[in-house]
């Protein structure tokens, strides 16, 4: 392995000797050249560098710098009764086999049956990706190989996550199959032990016809980790799908996450980025509309604090006619939070009658909370409607005082003002448990100045 | 309507050589007002006088520095007051600009003020329904549609409506001292009279206002038992009613060159 490293080699050599143990666990051949061959990708490139247009605000020489291993599977002592009501809590109680069609949850990328519920009724098929890497590779081959396609850039992360990909979950949607409950996925870094890696790795299928919501969810307890995920969907003709990410990582934590679609004729897909955890987190949605008359939602929030980065990506790329994109992301930054948005829509020659809108609004509350914005547009035809905006400003004085003076507090006056800033994108989740819960853990009894931003740990914060 | 003398009414506001500045230049200079319960004082006066400099200091606008003088509402010092303070204890401004809140709705924003107010007189907290039920008896006052009370605040309202539902939020908060900044401002004759009707109905023996206008029209719907008028800084004239029909026909030029009297 050591021939093929270019990249900084102080910072790939951990992680090829983490691969050579990793590989001792024997996984099948097609799999292990799969992640060999991510592997030596990345060894050739190593981490980015701000060097680089798709990194010039994000910095993630700090991930390099940890010496992170792989998260072993916690032991069987991690039991229900100690896991069940704080990740209750922290995904907003949505856990509940009323209200939702199933759930599967991972502990440290590893799957947790005992807190796992998968419905046997349900529409929907969901399985951890290691029994599915077992039981059907025909299926599930091509979410783990590269997606060939101009849309996606390859990323050392995504090829790093290839590279120690062992589990994830895995949903299919038959044809015309229609869930109407939420499916959650949820990953929890548990923190019980130091500087590990996660690498899960989501599928989701959507068969022609078919329609579902899923909420992926990653949260974790107060610790140095670093998630590095990879979500992969794919819509046949005429499916829709809601697809929630939350991100509610520890404020020590690295997060980086991507999230590439491959969108049918007609097919729908809406996605709502919610990123509200993580010490720095970077997550990539990149949008193939290979089908003519397809339509995307992509909706963003992010509301950070303290010290905390965040930065989004987006890639839509019309690549046939009659397609209907709308993106609006908001963010709202205090204290010394830094926030990137990068918005590339792209129009390709013959994707006429294109229609693309992309927006992003920032409100800064403090005077170090610093936002970078760059929307663009690359078009290649020319019956097309596009449009993009961005602004960041801070919070309205006269409006503040209007509200004082109407007998409300400066502290509630400014929480009605961040909340009428994010209400359009947060009415927008269709998940009755999240949209609630998001707006109690923002604009909840909580009292203070700024809204809450991640999950309370069990015991307090370090 | 038989009046009480003067002196047995409390006195609800009293202003003491005010001086303020706004922007850094020198805006009141020495002003001198009393206000009891029950009485419509009306300040008139040229732009640039001071009339909305005055109306922003007793709202407690930042960006007005008082520099002298001494402002009491109820006997307490109002300058010491934040906002929200002043409003809980009865103090409301009807804005001559009324602020767009997108997002927020009207329901939303007086719910939570009037729930404040309350809260801070030591009652108990209106809930969703007994809120609408007040806030529906008290938009008649103003024609208002119930519609109004679920648009976010005031945005793509008419002038007309803007100013209807200011009246309307101090229909709601039931104010002790309401100080009304160019409310006239921006009405067709009809929408006027709508607006004041609003405010007559709100007069009260309980309730002291002041009428800040620079026309006499509004004086004709809402007839103040004082009118004053302000010229640089300063409270130059006083008198009854009919002092507003004489400034209409002569102007303000007069006052402003004769010496305060």
């Amino acid at each position: 392995m050591n021939a093929l490293m270019s990249g900084a080699p102080e910072q790939v050599a951990p992680w090829v000797a983490s691969f050579d143990r990793l590989e001792k666990g024997r996984p099948p051949d097609w799999l292990s050249s799969i992640r060999r061959g991510a592997l030596a990708r990345f060894a050739e490139t190593g981490f980015p560098t701000t060097r680089e247009e798709a990194w010039r605000f994000t910095n993630v020489a700090p991930i390099g710098r940890v010496k992170f291993s792989p998260a072993e599977a916690p032991a069987a002592a991690a039991a229900r009764e100690e896991w069940l009501p704080w990740l209750d809590d922290v995904v907003f109680r949505a856990l509940d086999s009323e209200a939702a069609a199933g759930w599967i949850v991972f502990l440290d990328g590893h799957f947790a049956p005992a807190l796992s519920r998968i419905a046997p009724d349900s529409p929907v098929r969901i399985a951890s990706l290691a029994r599915a890497i077992a039981e059907d590779r025909d299926n599930v081959e091509p979410f783990l190989t590269d997606p060939d396609d101009a849309a996606s850039p390859r990323t050392p992360f995504a090829d790093l996550n290839t590279a120690f990909l062992q589990d994830g979950a895995f949903v299919s949607l038959p044809q015309r199959a229609v869930c109407e409950k939420p499916v959650h996925i949820v990953y929890v870094a548990t923190g019980v032990a130091p500087d590990r890696v996660v690498s899960p790795r989501t599928v989701i299928r959507a068969a022609a016809g078919s329609q579902a919501r899923i909420v992926e969810t990653y949260v974790g307890r107060p610790a140095r980790y670093f998630t590095n995920a990879v979500t992969r969907v794919a819509l046949d003709e005429g499916a829709v799908l809601d697809h929630c990410r939350l991100q509610r990582e520890a404020l020590e934590a690295f997060h980086v996450a991507s999230t590439h679609v491959v969108m049918k004729r007609g097919s729908a897909y809406t996605s709502h980025a919610l990123a509200l955890g993580g010490g720095l987190a970077r997550s990539d949605v990149s949008i193939l509309m290979d089908g003519e008359g397809a339509d995307c939602t992509l909706n963003g929030l992010y509301v950070v604090s303290g010290d905390q980065h965040v930065d989004h990506h987006t890639v839509v790329e019309h690549a046939r006619p009659h397609g209907t994109s709308r993106q609006l992301y908001k963010g709202v930054l205090d204290g010394r939070a830094r926030g990137v948005f990068d918005g590339l829509v792209v129009v390709r020659p013959g994707a006429q009658k294109t229609d693309s809108r992309q927006e992003n609004r920032n409100l800064i509350l403090s005077e170090s909370a610093l936002v970078d914005t760059k929307p663009t547009l690359k078009i290649n035809a020319d019956d097309v409607k596009c449009s993009h905006a961005a602004t960041t400003g801070q919070m309205d004085e006269t409006s503040l005082f209007y509200l004082r003076s109407r007998a409300i507090d400066p502290a509630t006056a400014r929480r009605i003002m961040i909340h009428a800033f994010i209400s359009d994108v947060l009415r927008r989740v269709k998940v009755p448990a999240l949209r609630e819960g998001l707006d109690a853990l923002l604009f909840g009894t909580g009292g203070g100045e700024a809204p809450a931003l991640a999950p309370e740990a069990p015991g307090g914060r370090p | 309507m038989t009046r009480q003398p003067a002196s047995e009414k409390p006195i609800m506001l009293e202003i003491k050589d005010l001086h303020a500045k706004a922007g850094g230049k020198d805006i009141l200079k020495g002003l001198d007002l009393t206000i009891r319960a029950g009485e419509v004082h009306a300040i008139m006066g040229p732009n640039g006088s001071g009339k909305s400099t005055l109306a922003h200091v007793l709202a407690g606008r930042s960006g007005f520095e008082v520099t002298g003088g001494q402002v009491l509402y109820q006997g307490r010092d109002l300058l010491e007051m934040a906002p929200e303070e002043r409003a809980r204890e009865g103090v409301f401004l009807a804005f001559q600009y009324p602020v767009e809140i997108p997002g927020v709705s009207n329901l939303y924003l007086l719910k939570s003020g009037l729930n404040a107010v309350r809260k801070h007189r030591g009652e108990s907290e209106l809930d969703a329904m007994e809120f609408l039920t007040l806030a529906r008896e008290r938009m008649k006052l103003v024609a208002m549609d119930e519609s109004f009370l679920h648009r976010a605040v005031n945005e793509g309202f008419s002038g007309g409506e803007k100013k209807r539902n200011e009246i309307f939020q101090m229909a709601v908060l039931d104010p002790k001292l309401a100080v009304l900044d160019e409310t006239d401002s921006g009405l067709d004759i009809d929408a006027l009279r709508v607006v004041a009707e609003g405010i007559n109905a709100l007069r009260s023996a309980r309730r002291a206002m002041l009428v800040i206008t620079h026309y006499q029209r509004l004086l004709d719907y809402i007839v103040p038992d004082t009118v004053h008028v302000l010229s640089g800084g300063r409270i130059v004239l006083s008198g009854g009613k009919e002092l507003a029909q004489e400034l209409e026909s002569r102007g303000y030029s007069w006052v402003e060159t004769a010496p305060a009297r």
